[in-house]
C-alpha cells in the first residue's frame, strides 16, 4: 500500500543523503522525496511516498526514527490528510485550433497558463497525484514537449500537526 | 579577565581527557598532524600505535567489548579513514560504543580531489550509528561530547567524527559540556510496565518456556539482573554468539549457544517451547534458521532497545522497547511480586525432556585421534585458564569452536566479530583486551587464514610488551569454506587451500616472540600450560589439526531449528 512519509529533519548537510541511502541500503521503495526548510530555518520538512506491505512501511518508520538527524515523523496515510503536487508542462500549441484545446483542459482542471510563445504553451496545474495524471491523459492530442513534477507535500487535516 | 584561545588541536586532547578517555589507538598522517602534536606535549591520553589502521579500530572495539567503555581511534584522511572502515562496520554490527576520529583536508580544499581525500562522512554513513563533519573551531568541543554520548547511549555503535587540518589549528576559547542534549535523540531507558507485567504473566504461564538472549545483555552489563530472573524461574536459557557469558554456561539451566552451530538442545527447546522470551537479541538469519519454520508453537516476547530490531525478522506476541538491565529489574520486582508461579509439574515434564536431547551430547567428537582435533584444544584452554581468561577470535570454524567448547561464566570474556563475521579481527582485538587489563590472560583463538589478515601487528604487541596467546589451529583450509564446499560443492574446494603458509614459528620470532609448533595431541596440554607461565611473552601456538574436521551441529540453509546435521 502506498503510504505517505512527512519527516522533521534537522536542516544540515547530509541529513537528505542519510535517508536517501537508508532507503537504497535497505531496499525499499521511494516513488517521491520532496524536502524544503520550514518556517523554523533549523528543520527541514520532508515528504516521501513509498510503497510496501504493512510490515515493510512499519521498519521504514522505525529505521527512519532512527537516523539521529529525525526530529519527528508522521504516517499521513494514518489519518485524514490532503496531499498536493505541482506539475509545469510544456506543450506544443501552434494553431488556433490546439491552443484553444489546451487552454479549455487548463481551464477544466483548475490549471492556469504561465508562459507563452508563438508555438508553446506552459501549463501549472496543482493537486492530488491522480488529477495531475488525469490531466496528462487528456492531453493525449497535444504534444508534450517537457513536464515536471515537484513531488507529493502533505497535510493533516483539522488540528493534528506536526511540529515540534 | 582575558580570554584563554588555544587550537582545535589542543581542544582535541583535552576534550578526551575531560571525557575520561585513558587510551587511544591509532596511526599518524599529514591531516593529523597538529592533533598529533597536541597528544605529544600532554600525558593523560595514552596512544597505541598500530601498524594498519583497521587494526586500531579492532583493538578500540576489543577495549570497548571487554571494558564497557567507547574505544577511541584516531586516522588521518583518506586512506587512514578507508582503512578504519572495515574495523568501524565490525563495530556496527554489533553495536559497539565506538568513536572514530579522521582527519580531513582543509576546509578550503573539500571536495577538490585533494591529497588524501575522500569522502569520510559519505563512506562510512551506511556502517555508523551516527557522523560528523566539523566545520568551525567552536563546535568542535561539542561536537566530541555529542559523539560520545550517541556512541555510548540507546542501541550503541560507532561515530565517526570527520575534522579538517585547518579546524585543529584555529584557535578559540575551550569548553567542554558535561552533558548535550539533542531534540532528536532521546533513545528510551524504562519499558512499558504494562507490558512487562504482561510478559510475566505468559512467562508464568507457560508449560514449555524458553529463554534466548543476546549481545544486548551484555552491552548493558545486565547479567546479574538475567541470571536472577532465569533462576528464580527455572527456565532453561540460551545465549546467541554474541550473548555467551550474560548466564553463566557452566549453570545446570544453560543449554548452550543456539543458531546454525548451536546445541541439539538449545535448538530442539527453541523449536519445541510454547513461550519464547528473546532478551536483547535480534533474530538474525544465523539464529532462526528457516524463518518460515522458526519457533512454530511459540508466543514471543522480545525486549530490545531499538524498536527496529523488533518485529523485523519475526512477529512479536508481546513488545518491550527498553534497556534491557531497566527492562529486567521491572520483570524481576514484577515475577516476585505476582501471584502466578510457573507450573512446576509442566516444568519438571519440560526440564525432563530437554535433558533427553541433551543426552545425545552433540559436542562429542573423537578424542581418541593421532592427529590433533581442534575442539581438543579448545577444551584443553578452558581448562588450564579455569575458563577465566579473555578470548578473542578471528572468523570461522575455530570461532564456532572456540563458542561450543569455552565454556564462559562471566561477561565481556568472549570477544569476536558475530555480525559482520571479520577475519583479521582477533589479534588486534586482542591487544585492546590487554591494554584494558594488563594483568589478565588474553588468548587469541585463530585459524591459519585469518590470523594472517591482520598479522603485522605481531609488531604492536612486541613495542607495547602485550603478552597475548595466539593459538592458531592450523588445518591448513579456509575450515569453514571447505566445510560448505564439502557439503554443498561436491568437495571441490575452490581456493579454500592456504599454500605457501609461512613458518609461524620462525614468523613470530623475527617479531621478537616466542613460536611453537605442536603436532601431536599428546602435546597440546604441555604446550598450553608452558605458554601460559610465560606471563610477559607473547606466544604464537601454531596447532597442526586435523584438516578435514567440520563443526556440528549445523542447521543447513533452508532447514529449521530441529533441522540439524548431528556428526
Amino acid at each position: 500500500m502506498r503510504h505517505i512519509i512527512s519527516i522533521l529533519i534537522e536542516n544540515e548537510a547530509g541529513a537528505l543523503s542519510r535517508v536517501a541511502g537508508l532507503f537504497s541500503a535497505r531496499g525499499y521503495n521511494i516513488e517521491s522525496l520532496t524536502v524544503a526548510p520550514t518556517n523554523d530555518p533549523s528543520l527541514s520538512r520532508m515528504t516521501l511516498v513509498t510503497s510496501g506491505t504493512e510490515e515493510i512501511v512499519e521498519q521504514i518508520t522505525k529505521q527512519l526514527n532512527k537516523l539521529i538527524d529525525v526530529v519527528k515523523l508522521q504516517d499521513m496515510t494514518e489519518g485524514i490528510h490532503i496531499e498536493r503536487e505541482m506539475m509545469l508542462v510544456k506543450v506544443r500549441a501552434t494553431n488556433p485550433q490546439e491552443r484553444e484545446e489546451v487552454k479549455r483542459f487548463s481551464d477544466i482542471f483548475r490549471g492556469r497558463i504561465i508562459d507563452v510563445s508563438d508555438e508553446t504553451y506552459t501549463i501549472e496545474v496543482t493537486g492530488s497525484g491522480s488529477k495531475l495524471d488525469a490531466f496528462i491523459e487528456n492531453l493525449s492530442k497535444i504534444q508534450v514537449l517537457e513536464l515536471v513534477r515537484s513531488g507529493i507535500i502533505g497535510i493533516a487535516r483539522g488540528e493534528k500537526v506536526l511540529s515540534l | 579577565m582575558s580570554k584563554v584561545e588555544i587550537t582545535g588541536a589542543e581542544i582535541f586532547a583535552r576534550s578526551l581527557a575531560d571525557e575520561g578517555v585513558d587510551c587511544i589507538f591509532g596511526y599518524p598522517g599529514g591531516a593529523v598532524l597538529h592533533i598529533y602534536d597536541a597528544l605529544f606535549k600532554q600525558d593523560k591520553v595514552r596512544h597505541i600505535l598500530v601498524r594498519h589502521e583497521q587494526a586500531a579500530t579492532h583493538a578500540a572495539d576489543g577495549y570497548a567489548r571487554s571494558t564497557g567503555r567507547p574505544g577511541v581511534v584516531l586516522v588521518t584522511s583518506g586512506p587512514g579513514a578507508t582503512n578504519a572502515v572495515t574495523g568501524i562496520a565490525t563495530a556496527y554490527l554489533d553495536s559497539i560504543p565506538m568513536v572514530v576520529f579522521t582527519g580531513q583536508v582543509p576546509t578550503s580544499l573539500i571536495g577538490n580531489d585533494a591529497f588524501q581525500e575522500v569522502d569520510s562522512v559519505g563512506i562510512t554513513r551506511p556502517c555508523v550509528k551516527h557522523n560528523f563533519l566539523v566545520k568551525d573551531i567552536r563546535e568542535l568541543a561539542t561536537t566530541i561530547k555529542k559523539a560520545f554520548y550517541v556512541a555510548t547511549t540507546g542501541r550503541p555503535g560507532p561515530v565517526v567524527v570527520d575534522i579538517p587540518k585547518d579546524i585543529t589549528a584555529e584557535r578559540t576559547e575551550y569548553f567542554y559540556p558535561r552533558k548535550v542534549s539533542m531534540r532528536s535523540y532521546n533513545p528510551v531507558v524504562k519499558g512499558h510496565i504494562g507490558q512487562i507485567k504482561r510478559a510475566i504473566e505468559l512467562m508464568t504461564g507457560a508449560k514449555r518456556p524458553m529463554v534466548y538472549t543476546g549481545g544486548g545483555v551484555i552491552l548493558d552489563n545486565a547479567s546479574d539482573e538475567l541470571t536472577e530472573l532465569i533462576r528464580m524461574l527455572n527456565f532453561p536459557i540460551t545465549n546467541t554468539l554474541m550473548g555467551l557469558g550474560a548466564y553463566p554456561a557452566t549453570d545446570r539451566q544453560f543449554l548452550g549457544m543456539l543458531g546454525m552451530h548451536g546445541t541439539y538442545e538449545a535448538n530442539m527447546a527453541m523449536h519445541h517451547c510454547d513461550v519464547l522470551v528473546a532478551i536483547g537479541a535480534r533474530f538474525d538469519d544465523r539464529v532462526t534458521g528457516n524463518i518460515e519454520k522458526f519457533c512454530p508453537t511459540a508466543k514471543i516476547i522480545h525486549v530490545d532497545i531499538d524498536p527496529a530490531s523488533i518485529a523485523k525478522n519475526v512477529k512479536v506476541d508481546i513488545p518491550i522497547v527498553g534497556g534491557v538491565m531497566a527492562v529486567l529489574q521491572d520483570m524481576i520486582k514484577v515475577a516476585r511480586g505476582s501471584k502466578q508461579k510457573p507450573d512446576s509439574t509442566e516444568l519438571a515434564n519440560w526440564w525432563e525432556q530437554i535433558d533427553e536431547w541433551k543426552s545425545k551430547d552433540c559436542l562429542k567428537y573423537d578424542s581418541g585421534s593421532d592427529r590433533i582435533k581442534p575442539q581438543m584444544v579448545i577444551q584443553k584452554l578452558y581448562e588450564i585458564t579455569s575458563g577465566d581468561a579473555f578470548v578473542t577470535s578471528d572468523v570461522g570454524q575455530h570461532q564456532m569452536w572456540a563458542a561450543q567448547y569455552y565454556k564462559f561464566d562471566k561477561p565481556r570474556r568472549w570477544i569476536n566479530s558475530g555480525g559482520l563475521g571479520t577475519m583479521g579481527f582477533g589479534l588486534p582485538a586482542a591487544m585492546g583486551v590487554q591494554i584494558a587489563h594488563p594483568d589478565a590472560t588474553v588468548a587469541c583463538i585463530t585459524g591459519e587464514g585469518s590470523i594472517q589478515m591482520c598479522i603485522q601487528e605481531l609488531s604492536t604487541l612486541k613495542q607495547y610488551a602485550l603478552p597475548i596467546k595466539i593459538i592458531t589451529l592450523n588445518n591448513g583450509f579456509l575450515g569453514m569454506v571447505r566445510q560448505w564446499q564439502e557439503f554443498f560443492y561436491q568437495g571441490r574446494y575452490a581456493m579454500s587451500y592456504m599454500e605457501s603458509l609461512p613458518d609461524f614459528v620462525k614468523l613470530a620470532e623475527s617479531y621478537g616472540h616466542v613460536g611453537i609448533q605442536i603436532k601431536k595431541p599428546g602435546d597440546v596440554e604441555g604446550a598450553l600450560r608452558d605458554a601460559m607461565k610465560m606471563k610477559d611473552r607473547v606466544v604464537f601456538m601454531d596447532f597442526i589439526t586435523d584438516s578435514e574436521e567440520n563443526v556440528y551441529p549445523m542447521i543447513p540453509a533452508g532447514a529449521g531449528l530441529n533441522e540439524m546435521i548431528l556428526v
